[in-house]
Order: structure tokens, then sequence, then C-alpha cells
């Protein structure tokens, strides 16, 4: 019975990270995303990793989720994946075969499960690993930065003029005449 | 066959289809996703080998970290992707490349 709530969740997961992949419009996309990180944070719910699963959850399928729907609501709904360079048979070849490889080495290996009752996660974050603590609020204050420049001159909207020489610009045109 | 066997496979999988979709995607937007995808794989390994590990609390901070760094990461992505939007009119990485030749 645990197993079988263990597979439903990994194929729920792994299917809607399939769709969001091969998914044409960016919304569906960004919502397979949001599905995927619910159905991850449940699985680490259930492998005991509570604050990781809240984190996941909270930041993976809600704030992550906002930011995505906010910049495409930015750049418009146009921006639609286009058509692969790569072969898609020879992409599949190539992810199955490293895919596999991988399964197969560690697969054999996996010990059984240890647990160390002592660690507490707040004695592992905050003082074993005070340095990239540190980091994290580096990173964080990246973050606002970031979001900052996601807000900034967003007034002139998606039909603004490229700044490209106008010699690239008659190199892609018929690119565009093709889409 | 054990739960935690299940999460590795279902790790490695999300790891192959992040990585194809890496492969065929030439969207930016669509290529911050992919990313994500891929980090859910990632975070999914670090808890499962912290458990097997014996080194669990280890294994759980390494995820958080992890979580963060990327959630940076797609902020920060975001905000290019949208500038070049803005500035090229396209999010085709291809059609947004100067490089001749």
């Amino acid at each position: 019975m645990e197993n079988a709530v263990y597979i439903t969740l990994g194929l729920g997961a792994v299917f809607c990270a399939y769709r969001a992949v091969i998914a044409v419009r960016l919304l569906s996309s960004m919502l397979y995303l949001a599905c995927v990180s619910a159905l991850v944070s449940i699985l680490l719910y259930l492998m005991g990793a509570i604050e990781v699963a809240v984190i996941e959850l909270s930041v993976g399928a809600g704030l992550v989720t906002v930011l995505f729907v906010y910049a495409l609501s930015v750049v418009g709904e146009d921006a639609r994946d286009l058509l692969s360079v790569i072969p898609k048979p020879l992409a599949w070849f190539t992810i199955l075969l490293v895919a596999g490889l991988v399964a197969w080495l560690t697969f054999p290996t996996l010990p059984r499960p240890a647990q160390d009752g002592i660690l507490s996660l707040k004695e592992a974050l905050w003082q074993r690993r005070a340095l990239d603590v540190w980091v994290q609020i580096a990173l964080i204050f990246s973050g606002v930065m970031g979001v900052l420049g996601l807000l900034a001159d967003t007034g002139r909207g998606p039909a603004a003029q490229p700044l490209e020489p106008k010699s690239a610009r008659i190199a892609h045109q018929p690119e565009e005449d093709a889409e | 066959m054990t739960p935690l066997d299940i999460v590795l496979l279902v790790a490695v999988l999300l790891l192959g289809v992040a990585f194809y979709g890496l492969l065929i995607t030439r969207n930016l937007i669509k290529m911050v996703v992919v990313l994500q995808l891929l980090v859910k794989g990632v975070v999914l390994a670090l808890v499962l080998a912290g458990n097997v590990g014996g080194r669990a609390a280890l294994g759980h901070s390494i995820a958080v970290t992890v979580i963060v760094a990327d959630t940076v990461v797609a902020v920060v992505a975001l905000a290019l992707a949208v500038q070049v939007r803005l500035r090229f009119g396209t999010l085709d990485i291809p059609g947004i490349s100067s490089l001749k030749g």
C-alpha cells in the first residue's frame, strides 16, 4: 500500500514534468510545473523531510509560479515555444541512455535507510553550515535585485523596437514569416 | 522494491525529462521552467541521499539551500528574459543571437 502511494505520486510528477516540457503554451507549462512541485513536496513529506516539503510547496509551487505568471503577463501570450533545433528522437535517445546508466549505477547500491535522531535540521543549518546560510542571505538579496529588474521599465510593452542591427533583423525575417 | 527505491527512480526520471527539455527548448522562459524541473529532481535526490546515508538533517539543510538558490536563479533569469523580450522583441534564442558565422 505504501509503495502504491509512492508510485502514484512519482508517476504523476514525471507525467506533469513531461507535459510541462512538451506544452506549447507557456502558461500550461507553468501550471504543470506547479503540479510537479506540489507532488514532489508530498513525496518529501512522506520521506520525513517536513521542513523541506513546506519550503518546496510555498516557494516552488507558490512564489515561483506567481513570478512566472507575472513575467508571462509582461512579455505577452504570444511568447510560445518554437520547434526544437535538435531532432527529438536524438534527444530522447541521449537522455534515456544517460538516465539508464545513472539508474543502473545507483540502483543496486542503494543501502537501507539509517536515521540520525540526534542532529536536528536547526543544528545542521545554523551551527554546522553557518557559512552557506550567509551565502543564502546574499542570494536572497540578489533575488530582491532580480525582482526589481523584473519590475523595471516594463511600461514600454512587448511591442518595443528591437535594438539589434538592421542586417540582423533582415536575416531573421524569413524565420518569423515561417512561424 | 522499497519506497526509497521508487523515489530514486522518480528523481532519475525527473532529471531525464528535464535534460530532454533543455535539449529541445529554445524559448528563454520555457528554459527557466525546465531548469526548475531539473532542480526538483535534484532536491529529491539530495533528501534521499541524506536519508540513506544516515545524515538526514544535513541532506535536508542542503536541499533547503538548493531551493533558495534555485528560486533566486529563476527570478534573475526571468528578469533577464523580460528585458530581452523588451529589447529584442523575441524570446527565441537563435533570434536574439547577434554573432555571425
